[in-house]
């Protein structure tokens, strides 16, 4: 099955994801290869829309699902920029089958329930072709039955602890085993790190996550947990973990602690005298939006385990960040999830063109194999199971905010349900 | 009404009277007949929803605005009915078949990632559809006696109660959150698919669903005003404006506030289960302290004197709070801010008090026109003892002028 490059850095390979590939993808390739010809006169509607989408000779409607109040806003904020900048790329190059996108934006409100009752509205009412949204692993997870009955479309943009692979999902940002054994092995490598004390927020991706990291540990590094502890979510109160870590004296923290109780979380550490260079602490949870919270100079030696620092040296992340920064100020800071976000709504453009069609069936059909080499943290594919390959990275935080990487992985590919560590 | 009872006892009297059952009346042609009428199937479920919250308001109608006795927990109640519910329906989703690729066949999905290998001894029972329905109708009703038992026994109130139910709501939340094997922790219990085979998701489901909750709120309310207008609803306006004068008539004033505690800890559960199988899971933020203060805003907002006005202020301030969410998606926290205030400021007994200053005198003239003898007598406590209970239980909202 051939390989065909449609544009630069993009590609749609059929052979790579495995076993399970077949007739899927020679129908999805023969697809885009017709498409390839007749892309420039946008095909008709009736042709690309046959389920009943918003879809019209000249619009397709999209919709953008995040929160915008309650506590979650501060973090999903960047992602609904990152997605409103790709939108607005995308339809100056002339949209997707000639269809300029409009955007449905709606409102989540930190509140579950609130998630699932939008979701109804944008695929139910409003016929959106697609959607991007969610950011908590609680918010997807209250809305996919809807998504899986309408059968919509989701993006979602957050590192998460796997365990799911939905026909209706798309996982742009991390599984669980892509961010945390790489990060491990580096550190048991470069910090020849044996001890191992693990740290998070009370919640499901925190947990999950650890459990994952403490069989890797215990399997395949042959290193000790010294111990184990989760806060709940706000929580401000670390003194006593201080100092539990003061006397087992691990060789390295590994953390997942999320949201406020991060500034509480690392003043106090600082506050105590435990300085990153005394205590190697390596955490799955800092971006440079939490940094923003945190402050620079309370962070400075940390090091973060994720596949984008806006500092990134790439010729995709240099004009990604210029028109970040053109479209919201030179001040705007760009996390991990804020690129993964931004990386939705060009992969579905992607895959609607490659399928030459909206419908959702025929888009996910489609999408695996789409290969991204350009995007702003290197190279991307969609793989079979809906997720990303791509690398993982350790940065070094410095007190201004932003992070040195000093290591990066091959291209790893996604495993959400990863034998052994179950 | 006791002495007119006794004259002729007719069986409207038993519910307030010709008046408030066309009231019901109306709002049952209103859920049952007009709103399937002129919505679709998505909004038809969002109205569900709210209705579901309506549950609660009539209980805190029963137990705040007659009983005096302000609970901040109702969560608590609406929580332990959803989690019944959704306990139910996630075990049946999690046959062996649909779970076959876990560590541990047949066990609910978020079990088996905090390696959990058998099903805990509480999920058992909810095996079975019947007990699963007695179970949310007596654990509720159960944890709220002994809550109630606990504290009017010992006559902690008003404010104290208030406070106290806060802090239980708090400590369920906390609780299922940190159980996360157990409870989903704050995931909540969620992808619930069907109800004994019968899938809750499609259209038809929906219709069905919302009818059965519709009908059982219309229930509901005939309930609440069978026990407004019972021998205990008048113990309870008594026990309300003059506690201690009742206690020195020889009555035990601890057990009509269980009771009545109760009665609205089990609305509040039944409306939780409604809740589960429309919205089709269940997560604690519908057990905390915000959620529970919500509940308290819907009451205030429709009028805590009336059952039927807690069922509108229930629904109008959620719709209120979906369209201007839809509207305004940036802005919408501060107009329902706004709302509240202007609700609290300008018509202090809400929706209620508002229909009954302005459309009362043509109401009764048109009750009037129904009924043969004159109308009843309020009996009512008359006007200056109603400044008392907003005294005691420090909050400004309401009066007791209002005819149950």
């Amino acid at each position: 099955m051939g390989t065909t490059t449609t544009a630069a850095g993009w590609r749609h390979t059929g052979t790579s994801a495995g076993l399970r590939q077949s007739l899927r993808t020679l129908a999805a390739s023969v697809m885009m290869a017709t498409t390839a010809t007749a892309a420039m006169a946008a095909p008709s509607t009736e042709e690309v829309n046959t389920t009943g989408l918003a879809v019209t000779d000249d619009t397709v409607t999209v919709g953008i699902l995040h929160s915008l109040t309650g506590t979650m806003a501060i973090s999903e904020t960047g992602s609904v920029q990152a997605e409103k900048l790709a939108i607005e790329q995308i339809n100056a190059q002339g949209g997707v089958l000639g269809r300029q996108i409009k955007i449905i934006q709606e409102d989540g409100a930190s509140d579950w329930p609130t998630f699932a009752e939008k979701s109804h509205k944008l695929l139910e009412r409003d016929k959106v072709a697609t959607v991007f949204g969610c950011w908590t692993s609680a918010s997807r997870k209250a809305v996919l039955p809807v998504f899986e009955k309408d059968n919509g479309l989701l993006y979602y943009p957050t590192f998460y602890e796997g365990l799911e692979e939905s026909h209706n999902v798309f996982y742009t940002g991390q599984e669980a085993t892509q961010q945390i054994l790489a990060g491990l092995n580096w550190a048991h490598e470069e910090l020849g790190a044996k001890t191992f004390y693990l740290v998070g927020s009370d919640y499901i991706w925190p947990r999950t996550s650890m459990k994952i990291a403490r069989k890797h540990i215990e399997n395949v590094l042959h290193g000790k947990v010294v111990g184990e502890e989760y806060y709940p979510l706000g929580s401000t109160q670390f003194g006593s973990l201080i100092n539990k870590i003061k006397l087992k004296k691990p060789d390295l923290v590994f953390g997942a602690v999320v949201g406020g109780s991060n500034v509480a979380w690392f003043k106090q550490l600082n506050a105590a005298g435990l300085t990153f260079k005394k205590q190697p602490m390596l955490t799955i949870s800092v971006t440079e939006d939490e940094v923003l919270g945190i402050g620079g100079e309370n962070v400075e030696g940390l090091y973060s385990s994720m596949k984008y620092f806006q500092s990134l040296d790439l010729p995709g992340n240099k004009e990604f960040v210029a028109a970040f920064k053109a479209k919201y100020g030179e001040d705007a800071v760009i996390g991990d999830v804020t690129e993964s976000a931004y990386l939705g709504p060009w992969l579905w453009k992607r895959a609607v063109e490659a399928a030459g069609s909206f419908d959702v069936d025929k888009v996910v059909a489609a999408s695996p194999g789409i290969e991204w080499n350009t995007s702003p943290h290197g190279e991307l594919k969609v793989d079979e199971n809906h997720h990303l390959w791509m690398r993982t990275r350790i940065g070094k935080w410095k007190a201004d905010g932003q992070a040195d990487v000093v290591w990066e992985s091959d291209v790893i590919e996604p495993n959400p349900f990863p034998e052994g560590y179950q | 009404m006791s002495t007119q009872s006794v004259v002729k006892a007719s069986w409207m009297d038993k519910f307030g009277g010709r008046g408030k059952l066309l009231q019901i009346l109306i709002i049952a042609i209103l859920i049952l007949g007009v709103l399937p009428m002129v919505a679709d199937i998505f909004r038809l479920n969002l109205y569900g929803k709210y209705l579901t919250y309506a549950f609660v308001a009539a209980g805190l109608v029963l137990c705040w605005g007659y009983g005096g006795i302000l609970s901040l927990g109702q969560g608590i109640f609406f929580g332990l009915g959803g989690y019944g519910m959704a306990m139910f329906l996630k075990l049946e989703a999690s046959s062996p078949e649909n779970t076959a690729i876990q560590s541990t066949p047949g066990i609910p999905d978020f079990m088996d990632w905090n390696q959990l290998t058998e099903l805990p001894w509480f999920w058992e029972p909810f095996h079975s559809f019947p007990l699963t329905i007695l179970l949310i109708l007596t654990v509720p009703a159960f944890f709220a006696f002994v809550i109630g038992y606990a504290m009017f026994k010992r006559r902690v109130g008003g404010v104290y109660f208030a406070i106290i139910t806060q802090a239980i709501a708090s400590i369920m939340t906390i609780l299922i959150i940190g159980q996360q094997g157990y409870t989903g922790g704050i995931n909540g219990i969620t992808d619930l698919r069907t109800l004994m085979g019968w899938s809750i998701q499609t259209d038809f489901a929906q219709y069905v669903l919302y009818f059965a909750c519709g009908i059982a709120l219309i229930l509901c309310l005939l309930a609440g005003q069978y026990i407004l207008n019972s021998r205990y609803g008048q113990l309870l306006i008594a026990m309300r404006d003059q506690e201690d004068r009742v206690r020195f008539s020889g009555y035990d004033v601890a057990n009509i506030k269980i009771f009545v505690f109760v009665a609205a800890s089990v609305f509040s559960a039944i409306g939780g289960a409604f809740f589960t199988l429309q919205v089709g899971f269940m997560s604690p933020s519908f057990v905390g302290t915000v959620a529970s203060i919500e509940m308290v805003i819907f009451c205030a907002v429709g009028g805590r004197l009336s059952l039927i006005g807690a069922a509108y202020g229930a629904f109008l301030v959620n719709l209120a709070k979906s369209s201007l969410s839809e509207s305004f998606p940036q802005l919408w926290v501060v107009a329902m801010g706004a709302l509240f205030i202007a609700v609290v400021m300008l018509f202090p007994r809400g929706l209620a008090g508002l229909v009954s200053d302005y459309a009362g005198p043509v109401r009764e003239r048109l009750a009037g026109l129904f009924n043969r003898k004159p109308p009843a007598p309020k009996v009512e406590a008359p006007k200056p003892e109603s400044a008392r209970p907003q005294k005691r239980d420090g909050v400004s909202i309401g009066s007791a002028q209002e005819t149950h």
